[in-house]
């Protein structure tokens, strides 16, 4: 081989991985990712299938919270407009309050009840996760201190 | 800090004193703001919002760098520390390159300083000096705090000397073997560094937060192991420039690129515009800022890469199969693989911009991507030290290796046969790890010599082999081990939720674990609740576990404290939830099967790193005379 027909293939090896990549990002881009949704999205505009791995974010709606056999956990998700009904097994964060900021990932069953996988409160007392902020100031009810 | 900040300026002329003086008054600056939270100077608004007079010393020194203020100091800081490293050690440097080095590394640091100054100010005053502070953030309350922040930060910022190298070389336009030779050393220490500030995070989150998850592709996570990445591709590309002076223009590209990964790190944790775990609190002004020096840097730097790097010339040849062609294999991998990772951290960004859609990116898309790009790697990695430079015998490498091959063949049948019920990918994982492990000692166990000559000289030969051969076995191995613990704990672990009140039990994974009650406890800044519990293995008590709720009076804020008991590599870890109405603890208990050779691995990799680092150093001991003959050869190569 001369030099230039090496670095001939040598290109085209690289170009051929690098297509490959781009191809297997690309896909698992377009599959793989979670949207997330304020519980007027899934209750108005039914943004989501059920079955679909979705995050809900909102507040813990007060009175809400109940507990039934084996850790079992229900409360509503609210953006104060709509509410969704949560399930949940497992072990909630320590600052998960009603009344706060609750992010939930899981997804909606054949009822319409969001059955959640892992539920993320905020961990600071200075912190709310930016998409519940947002989806918050869009429905002009946050409290928080900036802007 | 205005001192400091002076002392900088004047560092503009490139002279090498200012370097040593940049770092003195930074230091003082630093240990003034450390000293104030020692004493607990409440005056200082910094500490009055992030320290309490009632922590323990090492929480009080340690929350220094516990807030956005903090550790912005500590990252230049740093920054000092290795341009007054340069300065007063890198004597065996040209010195123009080691001015030009030290210019590029004063000019990261004045805007990192302007930085501080302008958007936060770690020494604002309170005018009504408060009583108490409003104490630490309690997850960071923790040894974790000490360690992973300076090693990491030691990572990323050592880095910018990679930068400042390639920087310098691209504006003097020389660049040879000998500069890759000064710049490996350094990206080795911070890529050592690196890895344990990682490695390290890991391990606290996965303790400290209570998931029992050890990495979450948390976008602060990637912001960190983007740079490893890219560091770990830089590394071995720079060993082909140093021995065979090829890949010349790559190396400096790819030094630029870890560099501007760190920046783009440091810009998504600082600005907030990404959800995550570590979000300091933050304000769009100081996002803006960092963004303004990471497109001056990265901008500047790859002009000045176009417009220099087609008088660069072109190294060496060397036909695909051979050890640079398993190298650039390495690097091909190494970078796409940091391309998959930057398009998943940065994907919901762009798609809300774009759309307005809210997404999140997560393990779902980072394992396959990620996973299936580094499986070439791993089975690449112990043949690439085999090949020989230039041209490589691919059918001598595998007669060498075919006896290991079939132990790994069988190792992973036996593996098939015992974890049947597991996923049937785990076993071939499995036997992957094993393969790397094994095969990381394959060049020490040839050049020694094992089998052929007498034990006793082997051993002697074995000792005798370089440091960096040593350092590269070591490394590689580390790397299989790691791999060996991943596979394992994602395969075969176990997970059981219970209700439990005091005397009832759960078994797991041939444990039972008895719940035997609640003993409060009274410590200086909060209370704690330790839930006791009895392990139980064969009808013997073997231990007793404790994971405690914490109550932090000052913040008012709860938190976990999950409780782990190591049995060999593998982990018995219980996390507690909250407690129920008729007086049952929800409690989360999971078996982690050799978890444990996760963090080990990478100690095995920071060891890899140091063995090469001794073994530069020797070679920095060399007579220049030496150094020059070699020099000569090489060049007389291109």
């Amino acid at each position: 081989m001369t030099r230039k027909q090496r670095r001939f293939t040598f290109i085209i090896g690289i170009g051929a991985v690098l297509a490959l990549a781009l191809v297997l990002i690309l896909t698992a881009l377009s599959e793989k990712i979670i949207y997330f949704y304020d519980p007027s999205d899934i209750n108005l505009e039914h943004k989501a299938k059920a079955g679909q791995k979705i995050r809900i974010g909102g507040l813990v709606e007060e009175d809400s919270v109940k507990r039934g056999e084996a850790g079992l956990v229900q409360f509503n998700v609210t953006d104060t407009q709509e509410k969704l009904q949560v399930r949940y097994i497992g072990i909630l964060p320590d600052l998960f309050r009603e009344g706060q900021g609750v992010v939930v990932e899981g997804a909606l069953d054949e009822q319409g009840i969001f059955i959640a996988s892992t539920v993320l409160a905020k961990h600071d007392e200075n912190y709310i996760s930016k998409e519940v902020a947002e989806s918050l100031k869009e429905k002009g009810v946050w409290q928080g201190e900036n802007e | 800090m205005i001192g400091a900040y002076k002392g900088d300026s004047r560092l503009m002329g490139t002279a090498l004193i200012n370097a040593p003086i940049t770092l003195l008054l930074i230091s003082f600056s630093f240990f003034t703001l450390m000293y104030a939270y020692v004493t607990s100077d409440f005056s200082v608004k910094n500490v009055w919002e992030n320290s309490h007079s009632l922590q323990p010393i090492l929480y009080r020194a340690t929350g220094t760098w516990g807030n956005h203020e903090g550790s912005m100091l500590l990252w230049v800081l740093i920054l000092a520390i290795f341009a007054g490293l340069v300065a007063l050690f890198g004597k065996s440097l040209p010195l123009k390159l080691r001015a030009n080095v030290l210019g590029v590394q004063a000019w990261v640091l004045a805007l990192f300083l302007l930085f501080i100054l302008l958007t936060s100010n770690p020494f604002e005053r309170l005018v009504n000096v408060p009583f108490e502070g409003e104490d630490l953030n309690p997850i960071l309350q923790d040894i974790g705090l000490a360690i992973h922040p300076p090693l990491l930060y030691v990572g990323y910022v050592g880095f910018s000397l990679t930068f400042a190298f390639a920087v310098a070389a691209l504006i003097d336009g020389k660049l040879d073997a000998a500069w890759a030779r000064w710049v490996r050393p350094w990206t080795l220490l911070a890529w050592v560094f690196l890895t344990a500030g990682i490695a390290m995070g890991s391990y606290w989150a996965y303790y400290e937060l209570g998931w029992g998850g050890w990495w979450f592709w948390d976008p602060v996570e990637n912001a960190s192991f983007m740079p490893w990445l890219s560091g770990t591709a830089l590394l071995h590309s720079a060993l082909v420039m140093e021995k065979r002076s090829a890949l010349k223009i790559w190396t400096v590209l790819l030094a630029i690129i870890t560099f501007s990964l760190s920046l783009l790190g440091t810009f998504l944790v600082r600005s907030g515009v990404l959800t995550s775990v570590h979000a300091f609190a933050t304000d769009p002004e100081r996002g803006l800022f960092i963004l303004a020096i990471l497109v001056f840097f990265i901008g500047g730097s790859l002009f000045l890469f176009a417009l220099r790097s087609n008088q660069l010339q072109a190294g060496g040849i060397f036909a695909p199969i051979s050890r640079e062609g398993a190298l650039v294999f390495n690097n091909l991998m190494l970078t796409t693989a940091t391309i998959s990772v930057l398009s998943g951290t940065l994907y919901p960004l762009i798609l809300e911009a774009l759309t307005g859609d809210k997404i999140s990116v997560g393990a779902p898309y980072f394992n396959p991507t990620f996973g299936l790009l580094m499986l070439p790697v791993i089975l690449v990695m112990p043949l690439g030290p085999l090949l020989a430079w230039k041209r490589g015998d691919i059918v001598g490498v595998f007669q060498r290796v075919f006896a290991l091959s079939l132990f790994v063949i069988c190792a992973t049948a036996i593996a098939y046969g015992f974890l049947y019920d597991g996923p049937w990918l785990a076993p071939l994982g499995l036997g992957l790890a094993i393969w790397a492990m094994v095969g990381a000692f394959a060049e020490l166990q040839l050049r020694a010599g094992f089998f052929n000559v007498p034990l006793g000289k082997a051993v002697q030969r074995l000792f005798k082999l370089p440091g960096s051969m040593w350092g590269t076995a070591f490394a590689h191995f580390g790397l299989g081990v790691t791999l060996l613990g991943i596979v394992s704990v994602t395969a075969y672990e176990q997970e059981n939720i219970v209700v439990m009140k005091p005397g009832q039990q759960a078994e797991i994974s041939g444990y039972t674990i008895v719940y035997k009650g609640n003993v409060p406890r009274q410590y200086a800044n909060y209370i704690s609740e330790d839930s006791r519990f009895d392990i139980l293995r064969g009808g013997n008590v073997i231990t007793e576990m404790a994971p405690s709720k914490r109550f932090y009076t000052t913040r008012k804020s709860p938190t976990s404290e999950s409780a782990i008991y190591h049995a060999g590599f593998s982990q018995l870890y219980i996390a507690l939830g909250e407690r129920e109405d008729q007086g049952g603890m929800i409690v989360r208990i999971w078996w982690k099967p050799l978890i444990s050779l996760i963090w080990i691995g990478t100690i095995f990799m920071v060891l890899g790193g140091c063995f090469s680092l001794v073994d530069r150093r020797y070679r920095y001991a060399v007579p220049k005379l030496a150094k020059q003959k070699k020099e000569d050869i090489t060049d007389a190569k291109d």
